[in-house]
C-alpha cells in the first residue's frame, strides 16, 4: 500500500467518524422534536434494533459468518441481567455487562462446533442451536419457563440511573439505547480499520487463500462472534429493563433472530451505515404496518413485509445505504460468499 | 412421522442439492399444499388419497413458477449471491404466510371425515391409527418414485447439472430448465407429504414454520442433496422425537432431535450421507 492510498483511508475513515457523530447527534436531539409516547417508543425500539444489527454485522457483515441465531444472545443477555436483579439484586447496569459477558462466552461455546460447518450448513446450524436455547428456556422453572418473569419497579428507589428504572420519564432509555448504538457503531468502525477487520474480510472473501496467508481462519471467526454476541447480549439487557417484562418468546424467538439479521442484510451488509439505514426503514415500517393493518388480523402487513423484503433483495443486493451515496465495496467475489461446499473451516 | 419429515426434507434436498440454494419458504409450500388438500375436500368431497396426484401437479406448477420469477434473478444478482437467496426466500415465506391468513384466516382447520380418518390398522396385534400408516407407506412410495425418477436421463441430467452448471450448457443441456424441473419435482414431493399430512394434522397458516425447521435439521444431519441421507435422517429424527417425548419429557422432544443432529455434525458436518 503506496502512503498517499495510505492518507487517503485514514482521511475517509476520519470523515465517516464525523459522519457518525453528526447523526448520533442529531439522533441525540430527537425527543426535542417528537413529544408523543407512541413515536417516542417507536424511535427506542429502533435505536435499539440498529445497535443489534450493527452487532450482527461484526460477524455476519465483516466476517461473513450469516448467523441465524442471534436472538439467542439477545435473550441470554437479558435473562442474565433479569435473574441478577431479581434473584440477586444486583443493578442492571452491572448486570448488563455480565449479560454481554455470558453471551459472549456462549458465543463461543456455539461458535466451537459451528465454525466448522461453512455456508448454509453454518446458518442452519445456528438457527438450531437458537432453537434448542428457546425450547430450553421455555422448560427451564428456575427462570420461570413460559411465564417470563416481570422487572419490579421499586418504589423506594424510584427512578434511578444505577437500576435502570424510570416510570415517570421514558427519555433516559432513548439515551441508554442511543448510548448502545455508538457503542456498536464505534466497535463496526474499529473493526473497519484494525487487524481483526481485515483477516475477517478476507474470511469472508476466500477462507482458503485467508488461510495460505498466515490468517487463523477459525481464532478469527471465534473473535468476531464473541464480539458480536457479546453487545447483542448488553443490547437484551437493556432491551428487557426497557419493556420490563420477559419471557422466552419475546426474547428468544427465532422471529428475533431474523429480524436482528434483516436491517443489516437490506440496508447492506458489512457496511458501517448498512445496519443504521436498514433499521431506520424497517424497523418504522413493520411496527407501523403492524398497527394499522395487522389488527385486521388478516396478514396484510406480513404480505407487504415479505414482498419488500423480496424487492430489496433483488433489486438493491448490496444494501439500501447505496441509494444514499454510501460507498459499497465492489463486487469480487461473483461465486457468492454463502454458497460453498461444507468443510472444515 | 419420520417419512413424513423425510418426504418433506427430500424435496428440500432436491432443491438445494441442485443448486446450493436453501428454500427457507418450504414450510410455506408444505402449509399451501396442506390447505390445497383441505379446501378441494371442502369443495368437493374427494378423498385426500385420491387428490394426491392434483396436488402434487399444483405444487409442480407453483415450484416452477417460484423458480422461474424469483430463484433466476436471485441468483443472477451481482453482489451477496448467497444472503440475497436466503432472505429472497425467506421474504416468499413471510409473504405466503401472510397471503394465506389474508385468503384461508388464520383457524385451525381439519379433514374431518376421508377414507382413513379415526380408523385404526391391526397389524399383527399392534393397533395403530391408518391415517400415519397409509401417509407412511405414501411417503415410502413417493421416496421409491424419486429415486428411480434420480436413474432415468432427466436425473442423470440434474445430476451433470448439479456437478458443473456451465459444463453441462455446453452438452445441450439448458441450465433454466432442469433447475426449473427440479424445483417443480421438489414442490411435488412437498405436495404429496403435505396432502397425507393434512390427513391427521391441523392446518393452519403458522403450521409450515415448525415443520421447516426439522426439515432443515433432517437436510443438514442426511447430507444436504443425498436423498438417502434424507430418507435415513428423518427416520432417525421421527424416532429420538418420539423417544424424548417417551423417556423425557414431550416439552423436550425438539430439544432431542436438534441435539443429536449437534452430535452428529460434531463427528461429521457433511451429515450422514453427504457427498464432497
Amino acid at each position: 500500500m503506496t502512503a498517499a492510498s495510505h492518507t487517503t483511508i485514514a482521511r475517509r475513515r476520519r470523515r465517516e467518524l464525523i459522519a457518525g457523530a453528526i447523526v448520533l447527534a442529531v439522533l441525540a436531539l430527537l425527543p426535542l422534536a417528537v413529544h408523543d409516547t407512541y413515536s417516542r417508543n417507536l424511535i427506542i425500539i429502533t435505536l435499539l434494533f440498529a445497535g443489534f444489527a450493527q452487532a450482527w454485522n461484526v460477524l455476519g457483515g465483516y466476517c461473513g459468518q450469516i448467523s441465524l441465531g442471534h436472538a439467542l444472545y439477545v435473550g441470554v443477555g437479558a435473562y442474565v441481567s433479569t435473574m441478577l436483579l431479581v434473584r440477586g439484586g444486583v443493578p442492571p447496569t452491572l448486570g448488563m455487562f455480565a449479560g454481554g459477558a455470558v453471551a459472549g462466552l456462549l458465543a463461543l461455546l456455539v461458535g466451537w462446533p459451528c465454525f466448522r460447518l461453512s455456508g448454509h450448513y453454518y446458518a442452519i446450524a445456528t438457527v438450531v442451536v437458537g432453537e434448542i436455547g428457546y425450547q430450553l428456556f421455555l422448560n427451564w422453572d428456575w427462570i420461570s419457563a413460559a411465564e417470563g418473569i416481570n422487572i419490579p419497579y421499586v418504589r423506594a428507589i424510584g427512578d434511578s440511573w444505577l437500576w435502570l428504572q424510570f416510570r415517570i420519564d421514558k427519555l433516559p432509555f432513548h439515551i441508554l439505547a442511543l448510548t448502545f448504538l455508538t457503542a456498536t457503531f464505534l466497535t463496526a468502525w474499529w473493526v473497519e480499520g484494525s487487524r481483526w477487520g481485515f483477516s475477517w474480510r478476507a474470511v469472508k472473501d476466500d477462507p482458503i487463500a485467508a488461510r495460505s496467508l498466515g490468517v487463523r481462519v477459525f481464532r478469527s471467526k471465534m473473535a468476531a462472534a464473541a464480539i458480536s454476541g457479546g453487545l447483542t447480549g448488553i443490547g437484551g439487557a437493556i432491551y428487557a429493563q426497557y419493556v420490563g417484562y420477559i419471557d422466552p418468546e419475546s426474547v428468544m424467538n427465532g422471529q428475533l433472530s431474523i429480524l436482528i439479521a434483516l436491517p443489516a442484510v437490506l440496508g447492506g451488509v458489512g457496511t458501517l451505515w448498512g445496519p443504521l439505514v436498514g433499521a431506520a426503514v424497517l424497523i418504522p415500517l413493520s411496527e407501523l404496518s403492524r398497527s394499522y393493518l395487522g389488527g385486521s388480523g388478516r396478514g396484510t402487513d406480513l404480505m407487504i413485509y415479505g414482498a419488500l423484503i423480496v424487492g430489496v433483495a433483488l433489486l438493491r443486493p448490496q444494501g439500501l445505504a447505496s441509494l444514499l451515496g454510501i460507498r459499497v465495496r465492489a463486487p469480487r467475489d461473483v461465486a457468492g460468499d454463502v454458497a460453498e461446499s461444507p468443510r472444515a473451516a | 412421522m419420520g417419512l413424513i419429515y423425510a418426504l418433506v426434507a427430500a424435496g428440500l434436498s432436491l432443491i438445494f442439492g441442485l443448486m446450493d440454494v436453501v428454500n427457507f419458504a418450504h414450510g410455506e409450500l408444505l402449509m399451501l399444499a396442506m390447505f390445497a388438500a383441505f379446501l378441494i375436500w371442502q369443495a368437493t368431497g374427494l378423498d385426500p388419497l385420491l387428490q394426491l396426484p392434483l396436488v402434487a401437479l399444483l405444487l409442480f406448477g407453483l415450484g416452477v413458477a417460484i423458480y422461474r420469477l424469483l430463484i433466476v434473478r436471485a441468483l443472477s444478482v451481482p453482489f451477496n449471491r448467497g444472503m440475497v437467496q436466503i432472505f429472497v426466500t425467506f421474504g416468499l415465506a413471510i409473504f405466503i404466510r401472510g397471503a394465506a391468513q389474508f385468503a384461508f384466516g388464520g383457524e385451525y382447520q381439519s379433514i374431518s371425515q376421508s377414507l382413513l380418518a379415526n380408523r385404526t390398522a391391526d397389524i399383527a396385534g399392534i393397533y395403530l391409527p391408518l391415517p400415519q400408516v397409509a401417509s407412511g407407506v405414501v411417503c415410502l412410495l413417493a421416496f421409491t418414485a424419486l429415486l428411480a425418477i434420480s436413474r432415468t436421463e432427466f436425473g442423470r441430467a440434474l445430476e451433470a447439472t448439479r456437478e458443473d452448471r456451465d459444463a453441462v450448457a455446453l452438452i445441450g443441456i439448458d441450465r433454466d430448465r432442469i433447475f426449473g424441473l427440479g424445483w417443480g419435482l421438489g414442490a411435488a414431493t412437498v405436495g404429496v407429504a403435505g396432502t397425507m399430512l393434512a390427513t391427521f394434522y391441523y392446518v393452519s397458516p403458522n403450521v409450515g414454520a415448525n415443520f421447516a425447521l426439522i426439515a432443515y435439521v433432517t437436510v443438514a444431519l442426511g447430507g444436504f442433496g443425498s436423498l438417502t441421507g434424507a430418507l435415513v435422517a428423518g427416520i432417525l429424527i421421527g424416532e429420538t422425537e418420539s423417544f424424548t417425548a417417551l423417556l423425557i419429557s414431550p416439552a423436550l422432544k425438539q430439544v432431542g432431535m436438534f441435539a443429536i443432529y449437534m452430535l452428529v455434525l460434531m463427528v461429521r458436518p457433511r451429515g450422514l450421507f453427504g457427498r464432497l
